[in-house]
C-alpha cells in the first residue's frame, strides 16, 4: 500500500494561510492503514488547527470530513457541498488524493496535509518499509521476491557493490542490504543462477523516466475508443 | 583474449606491462577540490617513473572534485598514463559514453567502472543520484564499444569507435563473502580485462579468496591487481578495521603500528611536545610504508596476482619508498604504440 506521514504542523499553517473556512479531507484506505490521514487523524488534525488558530488570535473555522478513497470520482462528488462551502481543503490523502481533489474542484484551493513517502508494508506494529518503487518492469521473479530496484540504494542488477557489510547496506546500519537477503534466499532455496546470469540494463522507459505513465484497458473501456 | 590491436585491446602502457609479463603497479590520485590544474601537476611529479599508471578518482566518496578525464589530460602533459574511473552515480548511460568518447579522443585508453560511492557519504548528500547502469552493465557497454563498434543501445558508431583497456573492482571482503568470486567472474565474463582489488592487509583471507578466483579459472581470464596502502597511524588501522565495509585488518598488523609508536607511549598525552608527536608520526608512517612493502612482497608470490594497485590518496610521497622498497623499481619500458 501508500504509505505517508504527516506534514509537520508548523507547514501546514503555513499551505493554510489566511483562509478561515479548512476542510480537512481524510482517506479510508491506504493512509487510514499507516495512521496517517484516516478519519482519527482528520479529527486530531482539525482540533489543533481550530486550537493553533485560537493560539494565533485567529478564529478558523475547521472542519473535517472522511471519503473512502480519494482517489476515485465517485466519492468526490459525495462531498462536493462541503468542498464548495470551504476556502481551502487540507487533504490527508496521499499524492494522488491531492490532486484528483484539486482535479475534480478546479475552482478549489487544496493543500497537501502528508508528504507520501513509498510503496510498502507495515513490518511491525509501528514500522512501515518500502517494498515497490512501480519501476513498471519487475524483476522480483529472477531476484527471488526482493526488490533490488526498492530496496538497493544504488537499485544494482548484478549483485551487491562491495559496501554489504554483516547484512546492511554502507549508507546506514539501519538499512538491510537487499542483495545480502537475496542471496541469503537464492541459496537457501538452491537457486543462484539467476543471481550468476548477466542482467542487461534495465529499461527505465516504463518507469517515470518514460515520462508520466498511463495504461488503457480497451477491454474495460465502456465507450469505444475512437479508431 | 579477443584482441585487435597487434595482439593488444589497446596497448596503452598498462596492458604492454601485464601483456610482458611483468608485475604491474598503479597509483592513484585523488583530484583538488578546486579548479587548480597544478595540483595534478605537482602529485603526478610525485608518482611519474614509480608506477606503470595512475588512477585518477571519480568524485571519490562523493565529494566534488575536479572530473576524472579532465585531471586526466593534465596529467598525460606531464608524461604520465592515467586510469580514468567512471562511476554510474553521476551519469547516465548517454553522459557515460559521450564522456568515454571525448576521453578516448583525448588519448586516454585505460578505464575503471565503478558503481560509485552512495551521494549520502559525501558534501551534497540531497543530491539525487543516477544508476541508471551498474558498474557490470557498464562493463559490457564499454567492451562492446570496443569490440563491436556499438553504442549500447546497438546503434553502430558513425566513425571511430572508443577503446578501452577495461578495467573494474573487486571487493573480495565485503559480504556476502561467498558470492565474491563469482560477483567477479560476472565483471570478467562482462569483458574487464583487469580488476583492482579493495584495500588488502589480510593476507590469509586474501589467499582464500584467490584460491576460489583460481579454482574458476579467473586469473587467466584477466590481469588481478591487489590493492595496498600504507597506513599512516593505528588509529587509521583501528577506523578503516571498524568502520570501512570490506575491509579486514588483523590485530598483527594493529600491533606493528603499535609498536612502531612504543617510544612515546608510556608519555601521557599532555606531556608529549610538538616534536614528540611529529617524530612519532614519522614512525607510524614509516612501519606503515614498511608493512605495505611486506603485503607486496607477500602478495607478489601469490598465483595470480598480476600487480598491486597502489592507493596512497593525500600522501603520494609515500609511493616511491613503497615501490622502491619492494623491488619494484624501475618500471619496465614499452614501446609507444599508435592506438587506434
Amino acid at each position: 500500500m501508500i504509505i505517508a506521514e504527516q506534514k509537520p504542523l508548523d507547514e501546514i499553517k503555513k499551505l493554510l494561510g489566511e483562509a478561515e473556512e479548512v476542510l480537512v479531507v481524510g482517506c479510508g484506505t491506504c493512509v487510514t492503514v499507516c495512521f496517517a490521514g484516516g478519519d482519527r487523524e482528520a479529527q486530531i488534525m482539525a482540533s489543533a488547527l481550530r486550537m493553533a488558530s485560537k493560539l494565533d488570535g485567529g478564529s478558523k473555522q475547521v472542519t473535517d470530513l472522511t471519503v473512502q478513497r480519494q482517489c476515485e470520482w465517485e466519492y468526490l462528488d459525495e462531498i462536493k457541498e462541503e468542498i464548495a462551502g470551504a476556502d481551502v481543503v487540507l487533504s490527508l490523502g496521499c499524492g494522488i488524493g491531492v490532486q484528483a481533489i484539486a482535479e475534480h474542484y478546479p475552482q478549489k484551493w487544496v493543500v497537501p496535509g502528508l508528504n507520501t513517502t513509498f510503496l510498502g508494508l507495515p513490518t511491525e506494529q509501528g514500522i512501515w518499509e518500502e517494498r515497490c518503487a512501480a519501476c513498471g518492469d519487475c524483476v522480483l521473479g529472477i531476484t527471488g521476491g526482493i526488490c533490488p530496484i526498492a530496496r538497493c540504494s544504488k537499485s544494482l542488477l548484478n549483485g551487491p557493490c562491495g559496501g554489504s557489510e554483516d547484512g546492511h547496506c554502507e549508507i546506514d546500519p539501519d538499512v538491510p542490504c537487499a542483495w545480502q537477503a537475496i542471496f541469503d534466499r537464492l541459496s537457501a532455496m538452491d537457486r543462484m543462477d539467476s543471481l550468476l546470469e548477466y542482467q542487461t540494463p534495465k529499461n527505465w522507459r516504463t518507469s517515470r523516466d518514460g515520462g508520466p505513465r498511463k495504461i488503457v484497458r480497451k477491454d474495460l473501456r465502456l465507450i469505444e475508443d475512437e479508431a | 583474449m579477443n584482441t585487435n590491436n597487434n595482439g593488444f585491446f589497446v596497448g596503452s602502457r598498462l596492458e604492454q606491462v601485464f601483456h610482458a609479463g611483468k608485475f604491474a603497479v598503479t597509483g592513484e590520485l585523488g583530484p583538488p577540490q578546486s579548479a587548480d590544474g597544478d595540483v595534478i601537476r605537482e602529485k603526478s611529479q610525485l608518482l611519474k617513473g614509480y608506477v606503470d599508471a595512475v588512477n585518477i578518482t571519480d568524485n571519490q566518496t562523493a565529494i566534488v572534485r575536479m572530473s576524472s578525464i579532465g585531471s586526466a589530460a593534465i596529467m598525460m602533459e606531464e608524461d604520465l598514463e592515467p586510469v580514468i574511473q567512471m562511476t554510474c552515480r553521476d551519469r547516465n548511460r548517454l553522459a557515460i559514453q559521450s564522456d568515454l568518447l571525448g576521453a578516448h579522443a583525448l588519448g586516454m585508453h585505460n578505464l575503471l567502472c565503478l558503481s560509485g560511492d552512495h551521494q549520502s557519504f559525501g558534501n551534497h548528500p540531497t543530491s539525487k543520484n543516477v544508476f541508471d547502469l551498474d558498474s557490470i552493465q557498464m562493463v559490457k557497454m564499454v567492451a562492446d564499444m570496443r569490440d563491436q563498434g556499438i553504442f549500447q543501445s546497438g546503434d553502430k558508431f558513425k566513425g571511430e569507435s572508443a577503446k578501452f583497456f577495461i578495467g573494474a573492482a573487486a571487493a573480495p571482503f565485503a559480504d556476502p563473502v561467498e558470492f565474491r568470486p563469482y560477483r567477479l567472474a560476472k565483471k570478467i565474463n562482462a569483458g574487464a580485462n583487469f580488476i583492482q582489488t579493495q584495500l588488502v592487509y589480510d593476507l590469509e583471507e586474501f589467499k582464500k579468496y584467490m584460491d576460489k578466483v583460481r579454482e574458476l579459472g579467473l586469473h587467466e581470464k584477466a590481469y588481478l591487481m591487489a590493492g595496498v596502502g600504507p597506513l599512516k597511524s593505528p588509529g587509521m588501522a583501528r577506523y578503516m578495521k571498524n568502520n570501512v565495509p570490506g575491509i579486514l585488518v588483523p590485530d598483527e598488523i594493529i600491533q606493528r603500528m603499535n609498536a612502531a609508536g612504543k617510544p612515546w607511549a608510556d608519555k601521557d598525552k599532555s606531556e608529549l611536545t610538538k616534536e614528540d608527536k611529529a617524530a612519532r608520526s614519522r614512525a607510524w608512517k614509516e612501519e606503515g610504508i614498511q608493512i605495505c612493502i611486506d603485503l607486496i612482497q607477500e602478495l607478489r608470490q601469490v598465483e595470480g596476482v598480476a600487480g598491486v594497485h597502489i592507493m596512497a590518496i593525500e600522501w603520494e610521497e609515500a609511493v616511491k619508498p613503497i615501490v622502491e622498497g619492494a623491488d619494484l623499481y624501475p618500471r619496465p619500458r614499452v614501446k609507444q604504440l599508435d592506438i587506434s
